[in-house]
């Protein structure tokens, strides 16, 4: 979402961030975190894993905002985020993201 | 002469012990069982995921809740939850936590069984318990067929799908488990797909947390039968089409969500509503017929 000026509360919000964790040897390669990532954090791997699927691996990894939503849907329990630290937007931060879709 | 082995520098061996250790659902899973036996995009992992999160959500103690489960692909959930689980016979989840709970009041019994388990050859049992509304929480995953013994027609295989028993498609009305549970006399009965996870996860802790039979069906694609032998894609094109398809009414009545064939699916909370439970109607009745003669029965002496 990109804003056209700085919002006035800017310095009040707290965006939360989040490490997704791949346990890669679970992974079935199914997609649906790929898929279904808000933030478009995550993309199917080239690589495989011991049993011959591709992996999601992280691509933006700034972009993720803990919402727990791969962990929900992932079927073989093999992806969860852990919280990291939240922080304020930066002012050209918020003018300047593009949505990706 | 001797060469110096090269370490492998694949992604067979990448090291990752910690983050099996971390997993936030680590006490609920029994990790050592984990690969699991369901297919890539299966639905089932997720409906695990969202019963467990329910459970976290009700704030249930870990010792009062027990699950159940049938055979079927679904009913391998009993073998992966570290909760004191059960993996019975075909079709007798339902009398086995019945005894499980009325031998311990206390319990909260979840059953997660496939359709074909609950209401195929489990059909009489499944009525019967909703009609004396038993202390039960059953999460039907409903997948449209008899998927571990290779995709055969069953109870609920929409018309006109395919099914390996019905090759020209399959010509037998489908049950609708929404109204057949209510009609029977269940006090809460949703309808979720894999994909609504929260959702899901809601009304699950509102059913563990619900005193009397409380009933959620869960579509969830098969990829490997179902959607193979109908051509619909991977499971993933089944949640693409459960994302786009999927109608929330909440409080519908269920003789108007019976399922067809690729149409919209109505999801939501149907039904809930207060009914005395099987212990509540023989504790109050038996109480107004033998007086000071009747001790209700408070579950096991503890040791």
């Amino acid at each position: 979402m990109t804003y056209w000026r700085v919002p006035l509360d800017l310095n009040e919000i707290k965006i939360p961030h989040g490490e997704p964790r791949i346990i890669i040897k679970r992974c079935k390669g199914c997609g649906f975190c790929v898929e279904y990532c808000p933030r478009d954090v995550l993309e199917m791997s080239t690589e495989f894993n011991r049993k011959g699927y591709h992996y999601p691996e992280v691509i933006l990894e700034d972009a993720c905002v803990n919402c727990n939503l791969c962990e929900m849907i992932c079927p073989e329990f093999a992806i969860f985020c852990i919280e990291t630290k939240s922080k304020h937007p930066e002012s050209d931060e918020v003018l300047r993201r593009k949505d990706k879709s | 002469m001797s060469k110096e082995k090269q370490p492998l520098t694949d992604t067979l061996h990448i090291p990752e012990p910690e983050d099996e250790l971390t997993h936030p659902m680590k006490d609920y899973l029994r990790s050592e069982r984990l690969p699991h036996i369901w297919c890539s995009t299966c639905g089932i992992g997720t409906v695990i995921t969202a019963f467990i999160t329910g459970l976290e959500k009700s704030k249930l103690e870990k010792e009062k809740v027990a699950v159940v489960s049938g055979i079927g692909c679904s009913g391998r959930a009993a073998g992966y939850i570290r909760l004191d689980s059960f993996h019975t016979t075909h079709g007798r989840a339902i009398p086995f936590a019945t005894g499980l709970a009325l031998g311990n009041p206390e319990l909260k019994v979840a059953i997660i069984s496939g359709d074909g388990d609950l209401t195929a050859i489990g059909g009489n049992h499944f009525i019967h318990a909703a009609r004396r509304n038993m202390n039960l929480t059953i999460i039907c995953i409903n997948n449209f067929n008899y998927a571990m013994t290779g995709g055969q027609a069953g109870p609920t295989t929409p018309l006109k799908a395919n099914a390996s028993t019905a090759p020209y498609g399959c010509y037998e009305y489908p049950f609708s488990l929404p109204f057949l549970a209510e009609s029977s006399g269940a006090v809460f009965v949703a309808r979720w797909t894999s994909l609504h996870v929260r959702r899901l996860a809601k009304s699950i802790s509102e059913a563990l947390l619900k005193p009397g039979f409380s009933f959620i069906e869960v579509i969830s694609p098969c990829p490997t039968l179902y959607a193979r032998r109908n051509r619909l894609g991977t499971g993933l094109d089944l949640m693409k089409f459960y994302h786009d398809n999927a109608v929330i009414k909440h409080g519908a009545d269920t003789s108007q969500v019976d399922i067809k064939y690729q149409e919209s699916i109505i999801v939501g909370k149907f039904v809930d509503k207060d009914k005395p439970t099987f212990f509540e109607s023989r504790n109050n009745f038996l109480k107004d017929r033998l007086g000071n003669h009747f001790i209700p029965y408070k579950g096991p002496e503890k040791i």
